[in-house]
């Protein structure tokens, strides 16, 4: 979908450019190779540091001068063992061949997609979290910012950082995303879209901060108090307003992320977090709290951030991402090279709580089986599923769905348009996968 | 009320279990965790103990509540003195804003949203059955207070928050009166504006979504 076309007023830039570069993706043979070298340099022994000079590796990752000797020369690899390596550095850097990378869209006011095909396990990178933002990225200090919170409260308060880092901390596992995630695929489905582009407006974090309760107690919420805005230091000074309630349930303010202080883009130094919501209404940069009686009915909650429903409505305050799944591998653009045996698999969440059940279909929806849930299932966290195919060379739709502890099934497109109509705006989690060529190459399929 | 009651119960249960924390996940019983709802400084490790306090930072000054809390609710109780009128905004807008919105406010250059436009295919807010239809402020907005909070606290996008309340009035009035909303004639001030009302304000319904097998 072309974004300059977006019919909403909001006119999001969500609608991303197709591929990123994925070039390690498309040249396993290279990553074998490199593999092969680093499986080696454990065999000589862990002291032993092996590294290939950064010159001497081009962007796809093969040599361009010096090349060591070939390891099927050298079975052990003991030549290139036994290169000096390159010293150890202030910040970490990846390897010369991986190139995770989001894609920016919009100029200040925009968004960027974490590359989810090119992710394993669970937790989102901290550079590779997803972004958007409605007046680009502040500037702040956090040694002069404050947090203001007053309204109907005992006692109105303002709160230096520190004072924040100072009170008890709690550390727990939340996904965001952002309620447009999914719009380009929903409204458009493309075959050369990729799982960043079908999925990659969540991430999945390990948050660290200060339970909202704890603050709630300290300034003396007063029972009449039913909603809050929070307020953000942002250049839009970005409102919304939110239940009391969710406050005292399992709101945070946040202020470090993945073990380190969060990302300028994800907030610094501040961010309320509201798991399992919309990812617009964990408002980052937060510096003002106000208690009220009602929903202030701001722009982020009136204009936009509604979702239109048949019948001439519009549903309002509509929070919760509910349960959503996406296979990340294989996604395009991969081509898989080999038959046999490989794992499908992806992420699963849900807003509601824990995700109880993911199912694998490889035949467009035919059959369903029981796909592995890796680990203990987290609730309003990504879960990571697999299930063991074996490929033969021949086509296959393959997709995912998820089902969360409430006993809410991921639905599809064309049940997500019957119950909210072709023009809905927002919560797009219908079912979709790939669609696997003879050939091996993968092409997005998302019109169930 | 509630919560006091429950802040009884942790300090009795971890009395009973010889510490707070234990206390903590024995009420909270089965797999589901404790929610802050329980978590308070009594659940805390070397805390302070259940119903007290941290009693960090420090009052607000005047200065910075009048700075900061500018916020307009839907009512509008909060609205400023000053006042505009149409024509006034008309110029501001054609100054300020069109570069960004488009002559007229029907919409400029991407991202940059349509303020004006009451086309009639896309009254009788069939938004949800007609993707190609525009959403403006005449055909979708509520509240008429949402522009002057916003307009106030986010435009112009390069300089925000650097309007005038009776600039940030002229500006609500023009863009009402373009949406056929106010007449051409119109001055807008505080009490003037609580009294618009949107055409589309009852479209707007809760969130029935409740989890469980039904896709809504």
């Amino acid at each position: 979908m072309d974004p300059t076309a977006h019919p909403s007023v909001d006119a999001e830039p969500n609608d991303p450019p197709v591929v990123a570069p994925q070039e390690a993706r498309r040249a396993p043979e290279r990553v074998s190779r490199r593999t092969l070298l680093a499986g080696a340099a454990g065999a000589v022994g862990g002291a032993i540091v092996v590294s290939i000079p950064t010159a001497a590796i081009g962007q796809s990752g093969a040599p361009t001068a010096a090349p060591a000797p070939s390891p099927a020369a050298t079975p052990a690899g003991d030549a290139s063992a036994s290169l000096l390596g390159t010293p150890t550095t202030p910040q970490g850097a990846r390897a010369a061949a991986v190139n995770p990378s989001r894609v920016p869209v919009g100029q200040v006011t925009g968004s960027s997609r974490a590359p989810l095909g090119d992710l394993t396990g669970t937790i989102t990178p901290s550079d590779l979290h997803f972004e958007r933002h409605h007046a680009g990225v502040p500037a702040l200090d956090a040694s002069t910012h404050r947090l203001l919170i007053h309204g109907l409260v005992e006692r109105p308060t303002e709160f230096s950082v520190e004072e924040i880092r100072r009170l008890p901390q709690v550390t727990r596992t939340y996904f965001i995303e952002c309620s447009g995630n999914g719009r380009a695929p929903f409204k458009d489905p493309k075959p050369n879209l990729t799982a960043q582009a079908v999925a990659g407006m969540t991430s999945n974090t390990e948050w660290t901060g200060v339970p909202l309760a704890t603050l709630f107690r300290e300034v003396g919420v007063k029972d009449e108090a039913q909603w809050f805005l929070a307020e953000g230091a942002d250049a839009c000074r970005m409102t919304r307003s939110v239940p009391v309630a969710k406050g005292w349930e399992d709101a945070m303010i946040v202020w470090a992320q993945n073990g380190e202080p969060l990302r300028p883009a994800q907030g610094y130094p501040l961010r309320l977090l509201l798991p399992g919501w919309e990812g617009n209404i964990s408002m980052k940069w937060l510096r003002r709290l106000e208690l009220g009686t009602e929903p202030w009915m701001t722009r982020w909650e009136t204009s936009v951030y509604t979702d239109p429903l048949l019948g001439g409505k519009a549903r309002q305050f509509s929070f919760v991402q509910d349960a959503k799944s996406i296979i990340t591998s294989p996604s395009h653009p991969d081509v898989i090279n080999a038959r046999g045996w490989r794992p499908i698999s992806g992420l699963a969440w849900s807003g509601r709580g824990r995700i109880a059940r993911v199912e694998v279909s490889t035949d467009g929806g035919t059959t369903w089986h029981d796909a592995e849930l890796s680990g203990t299932p987290q609730p309003k966290a990504h879960v990571r599923f697999q299930y063991m195919w074996k490929w033969e060379g021949e086509e296959a739709t393959l997709l995912s769905r998820a089902t969360d502890e409430t006993g809410y099934v991921q639905p599809t497109r064309s049940q997500l348009i019957a119950v909210r109509g072709a023009g809905t705006d927002y919560h797009f989690n219908a079912i979709a996968g790939w669609r696997v060529q003879r050939d091996g190459a993968v092409f997005y399929h998302g019109t169930t | 009320m509630r919560r006091d009651l429950i802040t009884v119960v942790l300090l009795l249960a971890g009395t009973a279990c010889g510490g707070a924390g234990s206390g903590t996940s024995a009420s909270a019983g089965s797999t589901v965790p404790a929610t802050f709802e329980r978590y308070d400084a009594g659940a805390v490790a070397g805390g302070p103990g259940a119903g007290t306090r941290y009693a960090f930072g420090r009052q607000p000054s005047d200065s910075l509540l009048g700075a900061w809390d500018t916020d307009v609710g839907k009512n509008g109780a909060e609205l400023p003195p000053g006042k505009g009128s149409v024509a006034q905004g008309a110029t501001l807008y054609a100054a300020s804003c069109a570069s960004c919105h488009g002559v007229g406010g029907v919409g400029g250059v991407s991202p940059n949203p349509a303020l004006v436009g009451r086309d009639s295919s896309a009254e009788g807010f069939r938004f949800a059955d007609d993707p190609k239809l525009v959403k403006t402020i005449g055909n979708y907005w509520p509240y008429a207070t949402t522009i002057f909070d916003y307009v106030k606290r986010a435009m112009p996008h390069a300089n925000p928050g650097s309007l005038t309340n009776d600039e940030v009035y002229a500006l609500t009035a023009y863009l009402l009166s373009a949406n056929g909303i106010v007449p051409d004639s119109a001055t807008l001030d505080a009490a003037a504006l609580r009294e618009v009302k949107m055409p589309y304000r009852d479209r707007f319904v809760a969130d029935e979504r409740k989890g469980g097998a039904e896709v809504k």
